[in-house]
Protein backbone atom coordinates (compact mmCIF):
# COMPACT_ATOMS: atom_id res chain seq x y z
CA UNK A 1 0.00 0.00 0.00
CA UNK A 2 3.04 2.24 0.54
CA UNK A 3 4.71 1.45 -2.45
CA UNK A 4 4.10 3.83 -5.81
CA UNK A 5 3.94 2.85 -8.75
CA UNK A 6 5.08 4.70 -11.99
CA UNK A 7 2.36 4.99 -14.87
CA UNK A 8 2.39 6.67 -18.32
CA UNK A 9 -0.18 8.62 -18.86
CA UNK A 10 -2.07 7.50 -21.83
CA UNK A 11 -5.24 10.51 -21.96
CA UNK A 12 -7.21 12.43 -19.98
CA UNK A 13 -10.64 11.67 -18.80
CA UNK A 14 -13.30 14.02 -21.17
CA UNK A 15 -16.12 13.66 -18.18
CA UNK A 16 -13.90 14.74 -15.60
CA UNK A 17 -10.70 16.32 -15.52
CA UNK A 18 -9.58 15.06 -12.17
CA UNK A 19 -9.20 11.46 -13.54
CA UNK A 20 -6.90 10.06 -16.32
CA UNK A 21 -5.99 6.57 -18.32
CA UNK A 22 -2.60 5.62 -17.28
CA UNK A 23 -0.73 2.40 -18.17
CA UNK A 24 1.05 0.61 -14.98
CA UNK A 25 3.16 -2.18 -16.48
CA UNK A 26 0.26 -3.22 -19.07
CA UNK A 27 -2.55 -2.64 -16.76
CA UNK A 28 -4.42 -0.01 -18.01
CA UNK A 29 -6.67 1.97 -15.27
CA UNK A 30 -8.20 5.23 -14.49
CA UNK A 31 -6.50 6.83 -11.73
CA UNK A 32 -7.42 10.93 -9.93
CA UNK A 33 -4.70 13.61 -11.07
CA UNK A 34 -6.31 16.37 -9.06
CA UNK A 35 -3.09 16.56 -6.74
CA UNK A 36 -0.79 17.65 -9.94
CA UNK A 37 -3.07 20.55 -11.20
CA UNK A 38 -0.09 22.57 -10.76
CA UNK A 39 1.99 20.16 -13.54
CA UNK A 40 0.60 20.55 -16.48
CA UNK A 41 0.23 16.74 -17.44
CA UNK A 42 0.21 15.28 -21.18
CA UNK A 43 0.23 12.36 -23.00
CA UNK A 44 3.39 10.31 -22.25
CA UNK A 45 4.09 11.98 -19.23
CA UNK A 46 4.93 9.60 -15.96
CA UNK A 47 3.77 10.46 -12.70
CA UNK A 48 4.07 8.03 -9.65
CA UNK A 49 0.83 6.98 -8.47
CA UNK A 50 -0.47 5.77 -4.97
CA UNK A 51 -3.28 4.44 -4.18
CA UNK A 52 -5.05 5.67 -7.54
CA UNK A 53 -3.90 9.14 -6.81
CA UNK A 54 -1.43 10.73 -8.92
CA UNK A 55 1.47 11.52 -6.37
CA UNK A 56 4.42 13.37 -8.11
CA UNK A 57 5.46 13.57 -11.73
CA UNK A 58 8.71 12.21 -12.46
CA UNK A 59 11.27 11.72 -15.61
CA UNK A 60 10.99 8.65 -17.47
CA UNK A 61 14.54 7.15 -16.60
CA UNK A 62 12.97 7.68 -13.14
CA UNK A 63 10.16 5.83 -13.73
CA UNK A 64 12.16 2.68 -15.76
CA UNK A 65 14.26 2.90 -12.32
CA UNK A 66 11.15 2.55 -9.74
CA UNK A 67 9.99 0.05 -11.93
CA UNK A 68 12.80 -1.97 -12.59
CA UNK A 69 12.93 -2.04 -8.54
CA UNK A 70 9.32 -2.63 -8.09
CA UNK A 71 9.92 -5.85 -10.24
CA UNK A 72 12.40 -7.36 -7.98
CA UNK A 73 10.28 -7.15 -4.67
CA UNK A 74 7.98 -9.82 -6.30
CA UNK A 75 5.15 -10.65 -3.70
CA UNK A 76 4.71 -7.04 -2.60
CA UNK A 77 4.58 -5.61 -6.17
CA UNK A 78 2.29 -8.76 -7.24
CA UNK A 79 -0.03 -7.77 -4.81
CA UNK A 80 -0.50 -3.97 -6.00
CA UNK A 81 -0.87 -4.59 -9.09
CA UNK A 82 -3.45 -7.37 -8.76
CA UNK A 83 -5.26 -4.96 -6.21
CA UNK A 84 -4.73 -1.91 -8.97
CA UNK A 85 -6.32 -4.78 -11.69
CA UNK A 86 -9.64 -4.86 -9.30
CA UNK A 87 -9.58 -1.11 -8.96
CA UNK A 88 -12.35 0.85 -10.92
CA UNK A 89 -12.28 4.61 -10.54
CA UNK A 90 -14.66 6.67 -12.12
CA UNK B 1 17.46 2.56 -19.02
CA UNK B 2 20.98 4.22 -17.86
CA UNK B 3 19.18 4.92 -14.42
CA UNK B 4 19.34 1.37 -13.94
CA UNK B 5 22.14 0.65 -14.95
CA UNK B 6 23.89 3.24 -12.50
CA UNK B 7 21.47 2.27 -9.84
CA UNK B 8 21.81 -1.30 -9.95
CA UNK B 9 25.42 -1.39 -10.10
CA UNK B 10 26.79 -3.91 -8.04
CA UNK B 11 30.30 -2.05 -8.48
CA UNK B 12 28.81 0.92 -7.23
CA UNK B 13 27.51 0.11 -4.00
CA UNK B 14 31.15 -1.71 -3.33
CA UNK B 15 32.69 1.64 -4.08
CA UNK B 16 29.76 3.18 -1.96
CA UNK B 17 30.25 1.09 0.96
CA UNK B 18 33.92 1.44 0.90
CA UNK B 19 33.55 5.31 1.20
CA UNK B 20 31.20 5.05 4.14
CA UNK B 21 33.77 2.89 6.02
CA UNK B 22 36.57 5.56 5.64
CA UNK B 23 33.73 8.16 6.45
CA UNK B 24 33.67 6.03 9.90
CA UNK B 25 35.75 7.40 12.54
CA UNK B 26 37.48 4.04 13.82
CA UNK B 27 35.83 3.53 17.63
CA UNK B 28 32.93 5.45 16.72
CA UNK B 29 29.09 4.20 16.86
CA UNK B 30 26.84 5.57 14.44
CA UNK B 31 23.11 5.29 14.83
CA UNK B 32 20.77 6.09 11.96
CA UNK B 33 17.13 5.44 12.16
CA UNK B 34 15.14 4.77 9.10
CA UNK B 35 11.54 5.85 9.61
CA UNK B 36 9.99 4.37 6.52
CA UNK B 37 8.60 1.17 6.30
CA UNK B 38 9.57 0.80 3.00
CA UNK B 39 13.20 1.31 3.43
CA UNK B 40 13.06 -1.42 6.18
CA UNK B 41 11.74 -3.66 3.42
CA UNK B 42 14.56 -2.26 1.17
CA UNK B 43 17.23 -2.75 3.68
CA UNK B 44 16.57 -6.39 4.30
CA UNK B 45 16.07 -7.35 0.82
CA UNK B 46 19.07 -6.15 0.00
CA UNK B 47 21.65 -7.04 2.81
CA UNK B 48 22.42 -3.64 3.08
CA UNK B 49 23.26 -3.95 6.75
CA UNK B 50 25.31 -6.51 5.31
CA UNK B 51 27.59 -4.20 3.28
CA UNK B 52 28.02 -1.58 6.39
CA UNK B 53 30.66 -1.37 8.11
CA UNK B 54 29.96 -2.92 12.17
CA UNK B 55 29.89 0.48 13.66
CA UNK B 56 26.81 2.18 11.39
CA UNK B 57 24.11 0.43 12.95
CA UNK B 58 20.27 0.80 11.60
CA UNK B 59 17.27 0.89 13.37
CA UNK B 60 13.82 0.67 12.29
CA UNK B 61 11.52 3.20 12.83
CA UNK B 62 8.07 3.50 13.38
CA UNK B 63 6.82 4.46 9.34
CA UNK B 64 4.58 1.21 8.95
CA UNK B 65 1.52 2.24 8.64
CA UNK B 66 -0.58 -0.62 9.83
CA UNK B 67 2.07 -1.37 12.57
CA UNK B 68 1.01 1.30 14.36
CA UNK B 69 -2.54 0.77 14.80
CA UNK B 70 -3.16 -0.15 18.16
CA UNK B 71 -5.41 -3.37 18.51
CA UNK B 72 -8.57 -1.09 19.93
CA UNK B 73 -9.27 0.72 16.49
CA UNK B 74 -8.96 -2.57 14.61
CA UNK B 75 -12.00 -3.63 16.92
CA UNK B 76 -13.55 -0.35 16.39
CA UNK B 77 -13.65 -1.06 12.63
CA UNK B 78 -14.87 -5.05 13.20
CA UNK B 79 -17.93 -3.24 15.52
CA UNK B 80 -18.77 -0.76 12.70
CA UNK B 81 -18.63 -3.43 10.09
CA UNK B 82 -21.08 -5.70 12.16
CA UNK B 83 -23.75 -2.79 12.22
CA UNK B 84 -26.77 -3.46 10.09
CA UNK B 85 -26.20 -2.58 6.37
CA UNK B 86 -22.15 -1.88 6.24
CA UNK B 87 -19.91 -2.32 3.84
CA UNK B 88 -16.16 -2.21 5.63
CA UNK B 89 -13.47 -1.42 2.86
CA UNK B 90 -9.66 -1.14 3.38
CA UNK B 91 -6.74 -1.80 1.74
CA UNK B 92 -4.95 -5.10 1.74
CA UNK B 93 -2.41 -4.72 3.99
CA UNK B 94 -5.36 -4.28 6.63
CA UNK B 95 -7.06 -7.63 6.04
CA UNK B 96 -4.52 -9.75 8.67
CA UNK B 97 -3.58 -7.13 10.91
CA UNK B 98 -4.91 -8.53 14.77
CA UNK B 99 -7.62 -6.73 17.20
CA UNK B 100 -8.28 -8.03 20.69
CA UNK B 101 -11.36 -9.92 19.01
CA UNK B 102 -9.44 -11.25 15.42
CA UNK B 103 -8.73 -9.46 12.55
CA UNK B 104 -10.98 -8.32 9.86
CA UNK B 105 -10.07 -11.58 7.75
CA UNK B 106 -11.70 -13.40 11.06
CA UNK B 107 -14.83 -10.61 10.88
CA UNK B 108 -15.58 -11.90 7.62
CA UNK B 109 -15.62 -15.36 7.56
CA UNK B 110 -17.73 -14.78 10.42
CA UNK B 111 -20.23 -12.88 8.18
CA UNK B 112 -19.45 -9.02 7.91
CA UNK B 113 -19.10 -7.71 4.70
CA UNK B 114 -15.39 -6.88 4.79
CA UNK B 115 -13.85 -5.91 0.78
CA UNK B 116 -9.93 -5.49 -0.27
CA UNK B 117 -9.78 -1.71 -2.09
CA UNK B 118 -6.96 -0.53 -3.93
CA UNK B 119 -7.79 3.20 -3.50
CA UNK B 120 -10.59 4.79 -1.40
CA UNK B 121 -11.99 6.02 -4.78
CA UNK B 122 -13.04 2.35 -5.34
CA UNK B 123 -14.84 2.40 -1.64
CA UNK B 124 -16.72 5.43 -2.84
CA UNK B 125 -17.89 3.77 -6.01
CA UNK B 126 -18.88 0.80 -4.09
CA UNK B 127 -20.97 3.68 -1.77
CA UNK B 128 -22.38 4.42 -5.12
CA UNK B 129 -23.30 1.28 -6.65
CA UNK B 130 -25.22 -0.27 -3.18
CA UNK B 131 -27.41 3.22 -2.03
CA UNK B 132 -29.21 0.72 0.19
CA UNK B 133 -26.03 0.26 1.90
CA UNK B 134 -23.73 2.27 4.30
CA UNK B 135 -19.99 1.99 3.06
CA UNK B 136 -17.24 3.13 5.50
CA UNK B 137 -13.46 3.42 4.65
CA UNK B 138 -10.80 2.61 6.89
CA UNK B 139 -8.40 4.89 6.31
CA UNK B 140 -4.65 3.87 7.36
CA UNK B 141 -1.28 5.61 6.45
CA UNK B 142 0.58 8.91 6.96
CA UNK B 143 0.93 11.87 4.65
CA UNK B 144 1.52 10.09 1.84
CA UNK B 145 -2.10 8.33 1.80
CA UNK B 146 -4.09 11.11 3.49
CA UNK B 147 -4.61 13.58 0.55
CA UNK B 148 -6.11 11.03 -1.06
CA UNK B 149 -8.48 10.23 1.49
CA UNK B 150 -9.48 14.33 2.07
CA UNK B 151 -9.69 14.51 -1.83
CA UNK B 152 -11.96 11.16 -2.02
CA UNK B 153 -14.16 12.97 0.99
CA UNK B 154 -14.13 15.76 -1.34
CA UNK B 155 -15.62 14.16 -4.19
CA UNK B 156 -17.98 11.84 -2.20
CA UNK B 157 -19.68 15.96 -0.75
CA UNK B 158 -19.16 17.44 -4.20
CA UNK B 159 -21.26 14.64 -5.50
CA UNK B 160 -23.48 14.60 -2.47
CA UNK B 161 -23.00 10.18 -1.82
CA UNK B 162 -24.60 10.22 1.30
CA UNK B 163 -23.71 6.73 2.24
CA UNK B 164 -20.31 7.21 2.22
CA UNK B 165 -17.84 7.55 5.03
CA UNK B 166 -14.66 7.00 6.23
CA UNK B 167 -13.11 5.70 9.69
CA UNK B 168 -9.85 7.60 10.17
CA UNK B 169 -6.60 6.28 11.20
CA UNK B 170 -4.54 8.76 9.40
CA UNK B 171 -1.43 9.37 11.18
CA UNK B 172 1.82 11.88 11.43
CA UNK B 173 5.50 11.33 10.90
CA UNK B 174 6.56 14.34 12.46
CA UNK B 175 5.45 13.74 16.00
CA UNK B 176 6.02 10.11 15.37
CA UNK B 177 10.06 11.71 15.23
CA UNK B 178 9.65 13.51 18.10
CA UNK B 179 8.24 10.95 20.34
CA UNK B 180 11.19 9.17 19.51
CA UNK B 181 14.04 11.80 20.25
CA UNK B 182 12.30 12.58 23.30
CA UNK B 183 12.63 9.26 24.34
CA UNK B 184 14.63 8.28 26.98
CA UNK B 185 15.98 5.04 25.43
CA UNK B 186 17.12 5.60 22.16
CA UNK B 187 20.14 7.46 21.18
CA UNK B 188 20.16 8.14 17.22
CA UNK B 189 22.63 10.08 15.42
CA UNK B 190 20.80 10.80 12.57
CA UNK B 191 17.80 10.24 10.28
CA UNK B 192 17.25 8.74 6.84
CA UNK B 193 14.05 10.33 5.78
CA UNK B 194 10.67 8.44 4.53
CA UNK B 195 10.41 9.24 0.36
CA UNK B 196 6.94 9.25 -0.42
CA UNK B 197 5.21 11.41 2.69
CA UNK B 198 8.23 13.97 1.99
CA UNK B 199 6.86 13.79 -1.50
CA UNK B 200 3.17 15.47 0.20
CA UNK B 201 4.75 17.64 3.47
CA UNK B 202 8.13 18.65 1.49
CA UNK B 203 11.83 18.74 3.79
CA UNK B 204 10.89 21.76 5.70
CA UNK B 205 8.75 20.39 8.68
CA UNK B 206 12.17 18.26 9.38
CA UNK B 207 13.99 21.29 10.09
CA UNK B 208 13.24 21.27 13.95
CA UNK B 209 15.01 17.95 13.85
CA UNK B 210 18.45 19.72 13.11
CA UNK B 211 17.52 22.50 14.60
CA UNK B 212 16.34 21.80 17.63
CA UNK B 213 17.56 18.13 18.37
CA UNK B 214 20.91 18.84 16.44
CA UNK B 215 20.67 15.80 14.45
CA UNK B 216 20.87 15.53 10.53
CA UNK B 217 18.00 14.15 8.30
CA UNK B 218 18.32 13.07 4.79
CA UNK B 219 14.62 12.10 2.57
CA UNK B 220 16.39 9.18 0.57
CA UNK B 221 14.61 7.13 -2.05
CA UNK B 222 14.33 3.51 -1.95
CA UNK B 223 16.72 1.62 -4.12
CA UNK B 224 19.45 0.55 -2.47
CA UNK B 225 21.73 2.89 -3.48
CA UNK B 226 19.49 5.34 -2.57
CA UNK B 227 19.71 4.62 1.40
CA UNK B 228 23.52 3.92 0.41
CA UNK B 229 23.80 7.51 -0.52
CA UNK B 230 21.80 8.75 1.98
CA UNK B 231 23.53 7.14 5.10
CA UNK B 232 27.23 8.38 2.92
CA UNK B 233 25.55 11.62 3.28
CA UNK B 234 24.46 11.33 7.07
CA UNK B 235 28.20 10.64 7.88
CA UNK B 236 29.24 13.07 5.99
CA UNK B 237 27.65 15.52 8.18
CA UNK B 238 28.41 14.09 10.97
CA UNK B 239 31.89 13.74 10.12
CA UNK B 240 31.75 18.05 9.71
CA UNK B 241 29.49 18.54 12.76
CA UNK B 242 26.82 19.89 10.71
CA UNK B 243 22.98 18.74 11.19
CA UNK B 244 21.10 19.79 8.35
CA UNK B 245 17.66 18.49 6.16
CA UNK B 246 19.30 17.50 2.97
CA UNK B 247 17.23 15.70 -0.03
CA UNK B 248 18.55 12.84 -1.77
CA UNK B 249 15.48 12.00 -3.35
CA UNK B 250 15.21 15.23 -5.51
CA UNK B 251 13.94 13.41 -8.37
CA UNK B 252 10.94 12.41 -6.79
CA UNK B 253 10.77 14.88 -3.61
CA UNK B 254 10.12 18.77 -4.16
CA UNK B 255 11.44 20.52 -1.10
CA UNK B 256 8.13 22.39 -0.60
CA UNK B 257 5.89 19.31 -1.24
CA UNK B 258 2.82 19.03 -2.63
CA UNK B 259 0.23 22.38 -2.09
CA UNK B 260 -2.58 20.60 -3.81
CA UNK B 261 -2.34 18.19 -1.04
CA UNK B 262 -1.36 19.65 1.73
CA UNK B 263 -4.58 21.72 1.06
CA UNK B 264 -6.99 18.99 0.60
CA UNK B 265 -5.43 18.00 4.04
CA UNK B 266 -6.23 21.00 5.76
CA UNK B 267 -9.80 21.50 4.09
CA UNK B 268 -11.17 18.04 4.88
CA UNK B 269 -9.20 16.97 8.55
CA UNK B 270 -8.08 18.21 11.72
CA UNK B 271 -5.73 17.41 14.03
CA UNK B 272 -6.36 15.24 16.79
CA UNK B 273 -5.65 16.09 20.56
CA UNK B 274 -4.36 12.94 20.55
CA UNK B 275 -3.87 9.67 19.45
CA UNK B 276 -2.69 6.20 20.46
CA UNK B 277 -0.42 4.49 18.47
CA UNK B 278 1.06 0.83 19.05
CA UNK B 279 3.68 0.58 20.91
CA UNK B 280 4.43 4.26 21.10
CA UNK B 281 1.29 5.14 23.36
CA UNK B 282 -0.66 8.19 23.12
CA UNK B 283 1.29 10.72 21.13
CA UNK B 284 -0.11 14.78 21.13
CA UNK B 285 -1.92 16.05 17.73
CA UNK B 286 0.17 13.38 15.80
CA UNK B 287 -3.19 11.82 14.11
CA UNK B 288 -5.62 13.58 11.36
CA UNK B 289 -9.87 12.95 12.21
CA UNK B 290 -12.33 14.43 9.62
CA UNK B 291 -13.50 18.50 10.37
CA UNK B 292 -16.52 18.98 12.19
CA UNK B 293 -17.98 20.47 8.37
CA UNK B 294 -17.39 16.54 7.03
CA UNK B 295 -19.39 15.30 10.15
CA UNK B 296 -21.45 13.82 7.59
CA UNK B 297 -18.58 11.62 6.51
CA UNK B 298 -16.80 10.75 9.77
CA UNK B 299 -17.38 7.43 10.89
CA UNK B 300 -16.28 8.10 14.00
CA UNK B 301 -19.44 10.54 14.46
CA UNK B 302 -21.46 8.41 12.64
CA UNK B 303 -21.29 5.19 14.71
CA UNK B 304 -20.95 4.52 18.27
CA UNK B 305 -17.88 3.08 18.72
CA UNK B 306 -17.06 0.67 22.00
CA UNK B 307 -13.51 3.38 21.73
CA UNK B 308 -11.90 0.38 24.57
CA UNK B 309 -8.29 0.34 24.98
CA UNK B 310 -6.73 -3.02 24.58
CA UNK B 311 -3.35 -3.55 25.84
CA UNK B 312 -0.77 -5.26 22.95
CA UNK B 313 -0.66 -9.66 23.88
CA UNK B 314 1.99 -10.12 26.30
CA UNK B 315 4.30 -11.98 24.35
CA UNK B 316 4.39 -9.17 21.90
CA UNK B 317 7.63 -6.68 21.60
CA UNK B 318 6.02 -4.63 18.43
CA UNK B 319 6.10 -1.42 20.97
CA UNK B 320 10.02 -1.99 21.27
CA UNK B 321 10.72 -3.01 17.33
CA UNK B 322 9.04 0.12 16.47
CA UNK B 323 10.81 2.08 18.65
CA UNK B 324 14.09 0.98 17.08
CA UNK B 325 15.12 -0.43 20.80
CA UNK B 326 14.78 -4.02 19.62
CA UNK B 327 15.68 -6.23 16.24
CA UNK B 328 12.69 -8.22 15.52
CA UNK B 329 14.58 -11.54 15.56
CA UNK B 330 14.93 -10.61 19.92
CA UNK B 331 11.74 -10.80 20.50
CA UNK B 332 10.63 -13.62 21.81
CA UNK B 333 8.19 -15.43 19.76
CA UNK B 334 9.56 -14.32 16.48
CA UNK B 335 9.29 -16.92 13.56
CA UNK B 336 7.87 -19.59 16.07
CA UNK B 337 4.53 -18.09 17.70
CA UNK B 338 4.82 -15.22 15.24
CA UNK B 339 4.60 -15.28 11.60
CA UNK B 340 3.26 -13.48 8.45
CA UNK B 341 0.44 -16.29 8.57
CA UNK B 342 -0.22 -15.76 12.22
CA UNK B 343 0.95 -12.57 13.32
CA UNK B 344 0.73 -11.88 16.96
CA UNK B 345 2.22 -8.45 16.22
CA UNK B 346 1.57 -6.12 13.49
CA UNK B 347 5.07 -5.50 12.51
CA UNK B 348 4.53 -8.64 11.01
CA UNK B 349 2.00 -8.50 9.19
CA UNK B 350 2.52 -5.19 5.96
CA UNK B 351 5.61 -6.53 4.24
CA UNK B 352 6.62 -2.84 5.27
CA UNK B 353 6.69 -4.05 9.07
CA UNK B 354 10.39 -5.05 10.01
CA UNK B 355 9.42 -8.57 11.24
CA UNK B 356 8.03 -9.69 8.04
CA UNK B 357 11.06 -7.87 6.02
CA UNK B 358 13.15 -9.43 8.00
CA UNK B 359 11.53 -12.96 8.52
CA UNK B 360 10.98 -12.94 4.60
CA UNK B 361 14.37 -11.68 3.44
CA UNK B 362 16.78 -11.78 6.65
CA UNK B 363 18.30 -14.76 6.04
CA UNK B 364 19.06 -14.60 2.41
CA UNK B 365 20.34 -11.46 2.76
CA UNK B 366 24.46 -12.42 3.53
CA UNK B 367 24.10 -14.30 0.02
CA UNK B 368 22.21 -11.40 -2.09
CA UNK B 369 25.13 -9.03 -1.06
CA UNK B 370 27.84 -11.48 -2.48
CA UNK B 371 25.93 -11.67 -5.68
CA UNK B 372 25.61 -7.89 -5.92
CA UNK B 373 29.24 -6.94 -4.75
CA UNK B 374 30.56 -9.80 -7.41
CA UNK B 375 32.53 -8.12 -10.28
S1 LIG C 1 7.85 -11.02 16.26
FE1 LIG C 1 5.67 -10.60 16.24
S2 LIG C 1 5.14 -10.04 18.34
FE2 LIG C 1 7.38 -9.96 18.17
S3 LIG C 1 7.77 -7.79 17.72
FE3 LIG C 1 7.62 -8.87 15.75
S4 LIG C 1 5.47 -8.68 15.15
FE4 LIG C 1 5.60 -8.11 17.33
Amino acid sequence: MCLGIPGELIAADDDNPDLAVVDVGGVRRRINVGLLVEEDLRAGDWVLVHVGFALSKISESEAQAVLDYLEGLGQAYDDELDALRQSDIT
Amino acid sequence: MRFVDEYRDGAKARVLAADIASRCEPGRRYTFMEVCGGHTHTIYKHGLEDLLPEDVVLVHGPGCPVCVIPMGRVDDAIHIASQPDVIMTSFGDMMRVPGGRGSFLDAKAAGADIRMVYSPLDALKIARSNPGRRVVFMAIGFETTAPSTAMTVLRAAAEGVENFSVFSNHVLVIPAIKAILDSPDQRLDGFIGPGHVSAVIGCRPYEFIARDYGRPLVVAGFEPLDVLQSIHMLLGQVAQGRAEVENQYARVVPWDGNRTALEAIGTVMRMRPHFEWRGLGFISHSALGLAEEYAAYDAERIFDLPGVRVADPKACQCGEVLKGVLKPWECKVFGTACTPETPIGTCMVSSEGACAAYYNFGRFSRERVREATRS
